[in-house]
């Protein structure tokens, strides 16, 4: 193995429990860090859905929190705030990008480590604070508030008046969102300079791996996204607070209480800043899935990825498209209706670098050698569901269609199939196929696979119905379907969502007790157990505290030579010296 | 540890997953097909329109979703490892050609077509001589005003509204132009007549949303907002909210009425006999 001298002695490993465990600045730790806060999240914020769907179906259920026993419209609806905030930011955001971008890009460039490892842990810890602020909310008087993730206001704006929850338990929602934002900056910065500072010798940008490219654009949209959300909640949080009305018009009256303190705002201007974050975050779930797709159906396929430069391509103009389109969620908000043609029109447009990545990853698989580890099926998984939520896009694309289907259960049915379930598709493939790396053990794959077939056909059978609820216009947040007649012949259906959403979620425990059992138990992983040819392949399962021990490979060729006429071994690792290629390895 | 053909179970989880993936696809073709659960009908000449452009949309959809489940199902079963070696090619210009204009044609193309029916609603106002109806949402229920014989509609004032009272719209009393204005929770409007509404909200964002018109709208605060709809079947339809608005989101409900002109005067003369009761 060739070598170079990284100039190393700055680097040692700590010693001390708290340095080496809690207050980390290795990135191997901190991912981990992100990986647990984000398993945390998706558990509590399943137990939430499943309250949600409970009480859907049977409204007189009687719950152990609720006082009086049965839940109230003003829980349910702080069920569905604080389902969607901790599901998006605290799993979709922390999972696939700062989870196992912390862990695995700096390996896979030939790193040591982050560019900024303190700032690593700043950002880590400070996304921890925010879910602790975040799921404080619950405890506030008044609960948790009831105005969505999205937090339209002036629901969101004028306090406790407009209903419970809208008090301190807003508050505590801004204010956790805010550090959250925050945090994401801080991870962008160092995912960006990282990537392009710190790769390796011969790691040239088109030879980095598809995973690498969608963390850096990931981080990108970051960048520029999360900043526009930290700003909205300052603007909202004075709006409460200080009596500013950056969002607030005058003459409302609220309860026949006129609002005498606010005048002058524009709710429109809240909806904006919003979903000019939202709409790239949607994106930033779903593109480190994206690359991790990409990466593990070339890898079982034992192929080279179809069309690498396209694929980088579809995830820049992805990345670029996604700030152009925020309005696609506003087409009956009350914004001009001319500018709808234009997002329209820029929103069927991003369906085209969707369907060329759809393309190329049956590209990918034609003419493979297809091996069904776990990771594989997640990922084959994760191409169909992005189809199938991909597809239902496409109505709502169109201003016209949106006039009859926004805020109806067909919207919920697009974005948990495609931002949801297939980017924790994305995360659950990336799980089973890194553990080894970062573990040093095998997961098991029979408990594997018995977990990819319940959590496949279950969110199959939890999500695909709501498009039929969506076209007989049901529509979404309503905590009862009492409130309109037309509702009640769709009870059959919400029957079977619920019936699927609580196997679905309880499968969910045999994915825990594999990921614990094998910790501990599994069967002790090789330093490359999948063939792959990627740096982190290169390294003892699990690395050690500075990644190569100070002798970090150079690399010589894609990320994807896999069935190269000629060679030995149906994979060519990067890092192997070119007159090894042909040779026993 | 070398994975060994048949370690990774490979006909029978490749079986599996394409049968499954096929099933499925067909499964949701037979429930769109059959039409289970559905659109209501549509009783405007533009939600026909709007039917048009969804039905377009879903067989174009319904094709993509079709061929690519069948494909990835296809292809994952064609390939699975049977011991062979995999062929090597690394992509097809020519193809990433052909898929990239083929669907900026499809979806772009379908995007445009469907803006017609958008223009419509938004671009064009209402008829001259319509029926003016002002909506009103407010935590949580809708009102309907009417101008009245007099054609103005009275000045409402914040500090008036009491909905305990019976002004939930703060109409000022002393305003003469507001004497004939008819508030009513349920919506009545004669078939066959252009009916333009103006929507706006007391309190927070709300959405009117009648399905059969195949109308949503958010009420904004600060706004009015101006929609306009010509319903020629007669009935009463749901108008329900659409945008989370609080904690009785769910039964912001009211009814919209279409009836023949002359039962549209009769309801209205009853308003008017009501009103100068009072």
């Amino acid at each position: 193995m060739v070598t170079h001298d990284t100039g190393g002695g700055h680097h040692h490993p700590p010693t001390g429990f708290i340095r080496k465990y809690v207050f980390s600045l290795d990135h191997k730790v901190i991912g981990i860090q992100y990986y647990f806060l984000a398993l945390f999240s998706v558990f509590l914020g399943m137990a939430l859905s499943l309250l949600m769907r409970i009480h859907l179906v049977w409204p007189n259920a009687k719950l152990p929190f609720a006082p009086g026993g049965q839940m109230t419209p003003e829980q349910y609806l702080a069920l569905v705030t604080m389902h969607g905030s901790i599901m998006v930011f605290m799993v979709l955001t922390t999972a696939p990008q700062s989870g196992f971008g912390n862990y695995i890009l700096p390996i896979q460039i030939g790193a040591e480590d982050m560019a900024f490892p303190v700032l690593n842990m700043l950002s880590f810890w400070t996304t921890f604070v925010s879910l602790v602020v975040l799921v404080s909310a619950f405890f506030m008087v008044g609960g948790a508030p009831i105005s969505g993730w999205t937090a339209y206001p002036p629901l969101s704006a004028l306090g406790q008046i407009t209903g419970p929850g809208e008090g301190a338990g807003q508050t505590m929602w801004v204010i956790g969102l805010a550090i959250f934002c925050a945090a994401s900056l801080m991870g962008a910065l160092n995912f960006i300079t990282t990537t392009l500072d710190l790769r390796t010798k011969g790691m040239t940008l088109g030879r980095m791996p598809l995973t690498i490219w969608a963390w850096l654009i990931t981080a990108i949209l970051g960048l520029l996204a999360f900043g526009v959300l930290l700003a909205a909640c300052i603007l909202l949080l004075l709006d409460r607070m200080a009596g500013t009305s950056f969002f607030i018009p005058g003459g409302l009256v609220v309860t026949d209480t006129p609002i005498t303190w606010h005048k002058g705002g524009s709710p429109l201007l809240w909806q904006h800043l919003f979903w000019f974050f939202g709409h790239p975050e949607v994106y930033i779930a779903i593109l480190p899935g994206m690359g991790v797709a990409s990466h593990v159906l070339s890898t079982f396929a034992r192929k080279p990825v179809f069309g690498y430069r396209a694929m980088v391509a579809a995830m820049s103009a992805i990345g670029f498209l996604g700030f152009c389109v925020w309005g696609h969620h506003m087409f009956i908000s009350g914004m001009s209706p001319y500018s709808a043609f234009a997002f329209s029109i820029m929103t069927m447009t991003i369906g085209v670098p969707s369907a060329i990545k759809t393309f190329n990853w049956l590209g990918t698989l034609w003419g493979g050698k297809i091996q069904f580890t776990t990771a594989m099926l997640f990922a084959l998984g994760f191409v169909s569901l992005f189809v199938t939520g991909g597809l239902s896009g496409l109505f709502l694309a169109q201003p016209s269609l949106d006039l009859y289907l926004h805020d109806t259960y067909f919207v919920v049915a697009h974005f948990h199939l495609i931002m949801g379930v297939a980017a924790i598709f994305g995360i659950f493939s990336a799980t089973y196929f890194w553990f080894p790396k970062m573990f040093g053990r095998m997961m098991n794959e029979p408990i594997g696979k018995a977990h990819f077939w319940l959590t496949f056909i279950g969110v199959y059978c939890i999500f695909m119905p709501m498009h039929f609820l969506g076209l007989a216009g049901h529509p979404r947040r309503y905590s009862d379907t009492s409130g309109a007649n037309f509702l009640a012949p769709l009870h059959s259906v919400h029957y079977f969502i619920t019936i699927a959403a609580m196997i679905t979620i309880t499968a969910q425990l045999i994915f825990l007790f594999n990921l614990f059992y094998s910790m501990f138990a599994g069967e002790k992983a090789t330093d490359n157990p999948w063939h792959a040819t990627t740096l982190e392949w290169a390294i003892p399962s699990p690395p050690p505290f500075d990644n190569f021990a100070g002798h970090v490979p150079s690399v010589y060729r894609g990320a994807y030579e896999f069935s190269v006429p000629g060679a030995t071994e149906d994979y060519i690792p990067q890092h192997l010296v070119p007159e090894k290629v042909g040779k026993a390895y | 540890m070398q994975r060994n053909d048949g370690e990774t179970g490979s006909t029978t989880a490749a079986f599996s997953l394409a049968l499954f993936i096929a099933a499925l696809t067909l499964i949701t073709v037979y429930i769109f097909v059959a039409k289970i659960w559905w659109f209501p009908p549509a009783i405007t000449a533009f939600g026909f329109q709007i039917d048009a452009q969804f039905h377009r949309t879903l067989v174009i959809t319904g094709v993509i979703f079709v061929l690519a489940q069948f494909a990835l199902a296809w292809t994952l079963f064609r390939f699975r490892d049977q011991g062979q070696r995999a062929s090597f090619f690394e992509g097809n210009s020519t193809l990433e050609f052909v898929w990239t204009l083929g669907t900026i044609v499809m979806f772009v193309g379908l995007g445009l077509y469907g803006e017609h029916a958008w223009a419509e609603a938004h671009f064009q106002g209402a008829e001259p001589g319509a029926l003016q109806i002002e909506v009103t949402g407010q935590q949580f229920q809708w009102q309907f005003r009417y101008a009245g014989p007099d054609g103005k509609w009275g000045q409402t004032k914040p500090e008036l509204v009491s909905a305990s009272t019976g002004n939930p719209l703060g109409l000022d009393p002393k305003d003469p132009s507001g004497k004939d204005d008819v508030v009513s929770p349920v919506m009545y409007v004669p078939a066959g007549h252009e009916v333009e509404i103006l929507i706006r909200t007391q309190d927070v964002t709300h959405s009117f949303y009648v399905r059969e018109l195949r109308l949503k709208q958010d009420a904004v605060p600060g706004m009015v907002i101006h929609m306009h709809f010509d319903a020629t079947v007669p009935g009463q339809y749901e108008i329900v909210c659409a945008e989370l608005c609080g904690l009785g989101h769910y039964k912001m409900r009211s009814f919209l009425n279409v009836v023949s002109q002359e039962e549209y005067d009769k309801w209205m003369n009853d308003q008017e006999v009501a009103l100068q009761q009072q």
